[in-house]
């Protein structure tokens, strides 16, 4: 997994509730056996206005340019603005891996779906859950400035704006260190392998039935 | 006094990590089910690591997603789908995992597959690479879907990190309406909660009106948690619970079938145990339910009509619901009967069993599709379905009346295969999420049971299904 310490980037306001993972990526994606390059297809029926499909050249496709990741002020931009249940539906992690591949760092939302906010710490994209208000406040600066950008500092657990804001966030510690660390969870898991075995053992024999 | 979920959470704790009630805990999966999209990189990643499944056993596979629903017997044409299927195909040979191929009878949809096989039984922890995975908490387990890297780390360790969720109980009481299904009474309640009520939350079904439902229907309630934001979705076990799994393959026998049975009886919340949330709704209130919208909350009774964003004082809200109209191509309080499908969509893992095909063929026999309607089709949720269905001679009333009798597979409730929407067609669908796009680009989808799918067929309207059977 990819470590993440801190993040100093440009954001992009994506200012709609409830972007769904089919939205993120979309489906015609998902038949990649591969773990990369989705990247260029992240939001794509919004950024692109033909139809997209697998193994199509994207610097020949025609651009919606009203699509805000098309805007030139938010080329290149490490942090996204979002609304609230961003990532809900599908548990495609297809979508973590296309905003990653994107060059996104960090999501900021006043909340996320479930699995998707699970899915974002599984490959060190880190989800940010900020007070409704706040990211208000974050929506109204970022349009108003252009080249706008935050200071996501993950060991501090905050967010700071230009002007000197500072907005603390929630991470659970151990989520926390992983992400610190860059760790490789399987091989955390394994190292209780014994733990495991003797509660794989037990349960042998409460429900014999489930392992038949 | 614990609810079912604190039951169900705690007979798998293998380790905590930390001694604070809400840290990540080590949790291990009895069941893991596996489909061809979200798989192929967690098996890369295990080998890459030079690592093996820790239970073979544990792990059914198949492929649902990208299987074609005609003419099987030529492959799958499109060469990046093969690719995937056959990728997995490979994987689980390599392996020694247990697969139903495509052109075995007991192929089908994930969710479809493990209760109909028995592979889904009460109590266990239930994963799979896929968010509908909330369905099988229809039998009382712990069942949620997962991304691919934890895929991976189940095939790894056969255990997932997790952090317990909330509780929250939806209590519907009473009793149904005529020609009200399960379905409506999802939608109802994500009309109700919203679709990112249940976020945080394992949801658990009870109250009369869900006791008195099928297998079937519970399927199809707890299939939908998760259009609520609820990643798992659970009911309690009673005899429709064990009279559905007794005999199928996967299933116990003997003596450990009555051990295992006396065991399920526990599968229910204590008199008296708390949950975080409780919701209750009135099943004598529940009427037909149509979306209208992008998201599944956006939806209305079948005698409503479509919404206002002028009512709305939310900016936010007001602005998705403008949008939202905009791409359905749906003027504010249009009458939900005036919308006219293009298609008709029967299938999915939410309403594609054999109760699902019955209420539909029911309400299209001796009748003919609507002159408007393109494309009307049934794609059976697998092979037994089908083949259930073809011995009551379900396919031929539908077949007599317009529709297209398909081969089982997730089909057009993703449009991962060929079956899908053109921009702008609109789709009277059994699916569960109406999606900017999710049943092909610019497709207009529009949620509502079998019954409700079938009768638009037929009129080539939304019509109230309680008239007119």
């Amino acid at each position: 997994m990819k470590k993440f310490n801190f993040c100093d980037g440009l954001v992009a306001p994506l200012d709609r509730a409830n972007v769904d993972t089919d939205a993120i990526i979309p489906k015609q994606f998902l038949k990649s056996i591969k773990r990369s390059g989705f990247g260029q297809n992240l939001f794509d029926e919004w950024r692109y206005l033909d139809h997209g499909e697998p193994g199509m050249d994207s610097s020949k496709r025609r651009l919606d340019g009203g699509f805000v990741l098309n805007l030139p002020r938010y080329s290149g931009a490490q942090i996204l603005l979002a609304r609230a249940n961003f990532g809900c539906g599908s548990s495609r992690e297809h979508a973590p891996w296309a905003l990653q591949d994107y060059g996104f760092e960090a999501i900021i939302a006043p909340s996320f779906a479930d699995i998707f906010f699970n899915n974002c710490f599984k490959i060190g994209l880190l989800p940010i859950v900020l007070d409704t208000h706040k990211v208000d406040q974050l929506f109204q600066e970022v349009e108003a400035t252009e080249g706008y950008r935050l200071m996501v500092n993950l060991r501090d657990q905050s967010v700071t704006t230009p002007g000197g804001d500072s907005f603390l966030f929630d991470i659970d510690p151990f989520r926390k260190h992983s992400l610190l660390n860059g760790l490789d969870e399987i091989g955390l898991t394994l190292q209780h392998a014994d733990r495991i075995k003797a509660f794989e053992d037990k349960h042998r024999d409460s429900q014999p039935w489930l392992f038949a | 006094m614990q609810t079912l979920y604190d039951k169900l959470w705690q007979s798998h704790v293998v380790h905590e990590e930390s001694d604070e009630p809400d840290g990540m805990t080590l949790l291990y999966i009895d069941r893991h089910l596996v489909h061809e999209v979200t798989s192929p990189q967690a098996f890369e990643g295990l080998k890459l690591a030079g690592r093996k499944p820790w239970r073979l056993d544990s792990i059914l596979a198949v492929a649902d997603h990208n299987v074609p629903t005609t003419r099987r017997d030529r492959g799958i044409s499109d060469p990046i789908s093969r690719l995937q299927v056959e990728t997995l195909d490979d994987n689980c040979d390599e392996l020694g995992i247990t697969e139903f191929r495509m052109n075995d009878l007991r192929q089908g949809i994930v969710h479809v597959i493990g209760p109909e096989q028995g592979a889904t039984l009460p109590g266990m922890t239930v994963v799979c690479g896929d968010s509908h995975t909330s369905t099988h908490g229809a039998f009382a387990c712990l069942a949620f879907g997962i991304g691919t890297s934890e895929v991976e780390h189940v095939l790894a360790t056969q255990c997932l990190l997790m952090k317990k969720a909330r509780s929250m109980r939806v209590m519907v009481e009473g009793k149904l309406g005529h020609g009200i299904t399960a379905k409506d009474v999802a939608l109802a309640i994500i009309g109700e909660i919203g679709t990112a009520g249940g976020t945080g939350y394992a949801v658990e079904f009870a109250g009369s009106a869900i006791r008195d439902l099928s297998m079937e229907g519970r399927m199809t309630l707890c299939n939908m948690a998760i259009e609520a934001g609820a990643r798992a979705g659970m009911i309690a076990v009673d005899d429709t619970t064990t009279e559905y799994i007794q005999g199928r393959p996967f299933a116990p026998k003997g003596d450990l079938w009555d051990k295992a049975v006396a065991y399920w009886r526990t599968l229910k919340s204590d008199e008296g145990a708390r949950f975080d949330k409780v919701v209750t709704l009135e099943a004598a209130r529940i009427k037909p339910q149509v979306t209208w919208g992008t998201s599944p909350e956006m939806v209305a009774t079948v005698d409503g009509n479509v919404p206002d964003p002028a009512q709305i004082s939310d900016i936010v809200q007001r602005h998705d619901m403008e949008r939202a109209l905009k791409y359905m191509g749906l003027a504010p309080n249009t009458p939900i009967r005036e919308i006219r499908p293009d298609k008709i969509f029967i299938g999915s893992c939410t309403n594609a069993r054999i109760e699902d095909l019955r209420a539909a063929a029911k309400v299209v026999e001796g009748k003919h599709i609507a002159g408007n309607i393109k494309l009307a089709m049934v794609v059976p949720g697998s092979g037994l379905v089908k083949h259930q269905a073809e011995q009551e001679g379900l396919d031929k009333v539908f077949r007599d009346a317009g529709f297209e009798w398909r081969e089982p597979g997730c089909s057009m409730c993703l449009a991962m295969n060929d079956d899908r929407l053109g921009p702008g067609e609109r789709c009277a669908s059994t699916s569960n999420r109406n999606f900017e796009g999710r049943q092909g680009l610019g497709g207009r989808t529009h949620l509502v049971s079998p019954a409700m799918a079938a009768a638009a067929a037929v009129a080539g309207h939304f019509v109230d299904v309680r008239e007119i059977y």
